[in-house]
């Protein structure tokens, strides 16, 4: 058992469940007479996945690569069963019911993806050095992370499912020219696309879409405050309000309703508003250490499935953590991306953790002398 | 096992796993370099943002400066008044905050109850409560129920000099008279306290109130004389009953500074209820803004803000004018066969007789306007126009009070023989009642055009900070000989001629009547008017009644020196013996 990472996860799980009641408690009690309640929901989810965790690290990884297909199609279906099933909670259709368990399906397909990849390259041997191995790897998970983006609105899931999809074939693959290419021309597009909005919102005053404006928020939020930009505005005051040592645990002033579901995306700005730039330094490092963890693990895996299933990991909360942080202080568009471990949301918390068993399973075949 | 050891060997896995270690990292600390940079540099912009945002201010007012005549009598104060608010989530409670504030503010228990069970932030329940019963229910120190103290402006003399004073408005701004004039020395500085709230408004607790203490208004240090306003009041009001008068002004004022010592309108209105018109006023189905018309004639300083045909009383300016342009001597003669031609209109005298053969001292004991026209010719248009000039009568006064009406005067270019003769006798043209008293002055006090006004000077409630205001004063008016000339004349008006009923005995008294037919003409409506001065060889104060619509006598020479007369003699020994008591 790798306890460094162990108690990464849990004090970052522990951080996050205090972090929840400090943001929610206040209007948790002014909605529902019980500042615990988001608290309660979080704390069960959290055993949930922490039991969930400790099944999966005592299961050899291997007994899952069997599943690797079925996970691909189980992540499909699940999507689709949106359409007819899905839950709307704040606008968006994400969820599904199982029981009194709610569900995201874009959870179960970062994980499924995970696995299926991990499995598709470990298969593929030394194909993957050429073009055709490149292209496989790819495309094959850009139907789910399009079904993600259009069925349940939700881009940012959809972009972390390709961002894991690239990170595993750039680590599995010795070549760096086609990503260098490959990153240049994301950058490009991404640069057009601003561009282009920037020009049509100058030329025409309507018809701009739900992201086209979040563009623009994003450029000057103080422009788009009542709209677009409200979050993003209410975020920067969280943290600019907060200092070099913030105002102290459970002071924030931004919580009391300024910002919106404060517990969600944008709790890290809270942390911000209450422990300051040090606090927030302080979660940042606790992130770097869980990546350096990962990486350890990785490159002593015992082999090729199990490295690349702890890449995935790696890849999956890395890309999360960066885009959340990135958000939350303006550096890119407003685009909801919780942060793990730590923004209140159950599935998010159970899938996470069960990717930790994953990576502990993993670093159990690890040798002592190989650390 | 075979398999394994050889993965072990592609080492560019592992290159690559840290490869994308050291991109992330490289991204997490260009997210610190972020976050570094809004939570240092940008740190005090958003913070100030956010207190913004957070903070509501609720402002304190300052107390209004007091207004305080010339022995200290406060003509206008402040009354502490308690508002009293409840708010909803801090009452404990219920039943006894709605039993306390039923019994203490005299309301219905349904009323109270209505505004304690609102859920709402914070909730008015009455407004202008007395100090004392806001201090009583704060004494019951109940959970949830705020006592605010607030000033209120206070008038203790009612309706006293109303249209001087003026009075203030719901935010304590001056709405008329010496309030809105002097609104920048008498408002001071609000101040504030803020409160810490969430997004919907809710005061949080634990933050605490921050204070920024008001700055309190300075005192207003008025010439107003408490005493001789408020006997001209009585006098103006008798005036006004026994005459049948629409209105009675009465102006007194010292000639060698411009100090005001008593401006009487009567009817005057009550300063601490100033919204209401008058009883015999049809105030029932008036449109708001029929009643504001009303209310604004039931506000106007006649003194200042309407002008009037002086009259006779501009005889005094049509004599200096005379004696300084040397057009005429006081031994000069004349004669009056009751009328006198000006081109091919025949204007009368008031004698229908005539007054004869008589110089131009007797003329003006008489009145006589056969005389006044002569004299007028005498001048011509453009000499009368510059004596005009140079008396300041074309010009305000520069009184210390709103809206001071100007001169009403024919262009130069159309005073043609007939206008330049009623001219000569204060007919066809209207200046205000000040402008005459002002000009008067100056004409009698050595030829000094001195500024008119209240305000003496400012202080700080303590007395400290005081500030003394200066008022231009023109010198060389007019000679010193004419001036002396025309006390000389003025005080013979007085002692044998039309204006014999202002006398007062013991006393020197220098004055002139006026007896002014309003317009329309043959409309049968008269202004009386008396302007006198005392001592008449070195005038210390000066004094103009006029009587408006007087029903019956409307001789000014009857009706308004008699008032005349009995204000100095009241008030000239009480000068005296203040005089006395301030040397």
């Amino acid at each position: 058992m790798d306890y460094s990472l162990l108690f990464i996860v849990l004090f970052l799980l522990g951080f996050g469940l205090i972090m929840v009641y400090s943001t929610s408690s206040y209007e948790a009690n002014l909605d529902f007479g019980d500042s615990t309640y988001y608290l309660k929901k979080q704390l069960f989810a959290s055993i949930l996945g922490l039991i969930a965790m400790i099944l999966v690290a005592n299961i050899p990884y291997h007994f899952w690569e069997r599943f690797a297909v079925i996970g691909y199609v189980v992540s499909a279906v699940l999507i689709l069963m949106i359409i007819p099933f899905g839950y709307e909670a704040g606008g968006a259709k994400r969820w599904l019911y199982i029981g009194p368990i709610s569900l995201q399906p874009a959870e179960v397909a970062k994980l499924g993806m995970i696995l299926f990849l991990a499995s598709m390259i470990n298969t593929m041997g030394k194909q993957i050095r050429g073009r055709k191995g490149f292209w496989m790897v790819l495309l094959t998970p850009a139907p789910i992370a399009l079904m993600i983006w259009k069925i349940t609105n939700n881009m940012s899931s959809a972009i972390i499912v390709m961002g894991i999809a690239v990170l595993m074939l750039f680590v599995s693959s010795p070549e760096y020219k086609r990503f260098i290419i490959l990153g240049l021309l994301t950058l490009a597009g991404a640069a057009i696309i601003v561009f282009a909005i920037v020009q049509m919102a100058a030329n025409s005053t309507d018809s701009l879409n739900f992201r086209g404006e979040r563009i623009l928020a994003w450029l000057d939020p103080s422009a788009y405050a009542s709209g677009k930009g409200f979050q993003t505005l209410q975020a920067l005051y969280a943290i600019g309000s907060g200092g070099v040592l913030g105002k102290g645990l459970g002071q924030s002033m931004q919580k009391l309703g300024f910002l919106p579901e404060a517990q969600n995306d944008m709790i890290f700005s809270i942390i911000c508003e209450e422990l300051g730039l040090f606090g927030g330094i302080a979660v940042i490092v606790m992130f770097i250490l869980l990546i350096w963890r990962f990486m350890i693990i990785a490159n002593n895996a015992p082999d090729l499935f199990g490295a690349l299933l702890v890449v995935g990991v790696m890849g999956h909360i890395a890309i999360q953590v960066i885009l959340n942080i990135a958000v939350v202080t303006n550096t890119i568009p407003n685009t909801g991306i919780s942060l793990p471990f730590i923004s209140y949301g159950g599935s998010s918390a159970m899938f996470l953790l069960i990717e930790i068993g994953l990576v502990l399973s993993v670093a159990k075949g690890i040798r002592l002398k190989d650390l | 096992m075979k398999e394994e050891k050889s993965y072990l060997h592609k080492t560019y896995h592992r290159n690559k796993t840290v490869v994308v270690f050291f991109m992330c990292l490289a991204i997490f600390i260009g997210l610190i370099g972020r976050l570094s940079y809004l939570m240092v540099f940008r740190s005090e912009y958003y913070t100030q943002k956010a207190k913004e945002l957070h903070e509501r201010e609720r402002s304190i007012k300052a107390a209004r400066g007091r207004i305080i005549d010339a022995n200290g009598k406060v003509l206008a104060d402040n009354k502490t008044v308690c508002t009293i608010s409840v708010i909803h989530n801090q009452i404990t409670d219920p039943e006894r905050v709605i039993d306390v504030l039923c019994r203490e503010l005299e309301l219905s228990e349904e009323y109270v109850r209505k505004r304690v069970e609102k859920y709402s932030s914070i909730e008015k329940i009455k407004s202008n409560v007395d100090k004392n019963i806001g201090d009583a229910i704060r004494e019951y120190d109940l959970d949830g129920v705020k006592v605010d103290e607030d000033y209120k402006r206070y008038y203790p003399y009612d309706s006293l000099a109303s249209k001087v004073l003026g009075f203030t408005g719901g935010d304590n701004q001056g709405i008329i008279g010496l309030e809105v004039i002097y609104e920048e020395y008498l408002q001071g500085e609000a101040g504030t306290i803020l409160t810490v709230t969430d997004a919907k408004g809710v005061e949080v607790d634990k933050a605490g109130e921050e204070r920024i203490e008001p700055v309190n208004g300075q005192d207003l240090y008025v010439s107003l004389d408490m005493n001789i306003q408020s006997y001209a009041t009585q006098l103006a009001l008798q005036t006004m009953e026994t005459k049948g008068a629409d209105s009675v002004s009465i102006l007194v004022m010292n000639p060698q500074n411009g100090e005001i010592l008593a401006m009487v309108n009567v009817p005057e209105f009550d300063l601490n209820d100033p919204y209401t018109l008058p009883e015999d006023v049809e105030s029932e189905g008036l449109s708001e803004e029929k009643r504001q018309e009303q209310l604004n004639g039931m506000w106007r300083n006649g003194c200042i803000n309407d002008t009037y045909e002086p009259g006779s009383t501009f005889k005094i300016i049509t004599a200096a004018a005379g004696l300084e342009s040397g057009a005429v001597k006081t031994t000069d003669t004349f004669n009056c066969p009751g009328y006198i031609m000006v081109e091919d209109r025949k204007i009368r005298c008031h004698k229908v007789g005539g007054h004869g053969a008589e110089d131009f001292v007797q003329g003006t004991m008489n009145s006589c306007n056969p005389v006044f026209i002569t004299v007028g010719m005498r001048i011509g248009v453009d000499r009368f126009y510059s004596c005009f000039r140079q008396f300041g009568l074309l010009d305000k006064t520069g009184i210390d009070l709103p809206g001071e009406a100007g001169t009403i005067m024919h262009q130069k270019e159309n005073i043609g023989p007939v206008e330049l003769a009623t001219i000569s006798f204060g007919q066809s043209f209207q200046i205000t009642p000040i402008q005459l008293a002002t000009t008067a002055s100056s004409i009698i006090n050595g030829g000094r055009r001195v500024t008119p006004h209240f305000g003496v000077r400012v202080a700080d409630g303590d007395g400290s900070n005081s500030h003394s205001f200066e008022y231009p004063v023109r010198e060389n008016v007019v000679s010193k000989e004419t001036s002396e000339t025309m006390r000389y004349i003025l005080e013979q008006v007085v002692a044998e001629g039309s204006g014999r009923n202002g006398a007062v005995e013991g006393y020197r008294i220098g004055g002139k009547t006026a007896t002014s037919q309003t317009l329309p003409r043959g409309s049968g409506k008269y202004i009386a008017s008396f302007l006198g001065f005392a001592p008449a060889d070195d005038p210390q104060v000066l004094a103009i009644a006029i009587i408006n619509h007087p029903q019956g006598t409307y001789y000014g020479g009857q009706i308004a020196a008699p008032v005349i007369r009995q204000l100095f003699e009241n008030i000239l020994p009480y000068l005296e013996k203040m005089k006395y008591n301030r040397t």
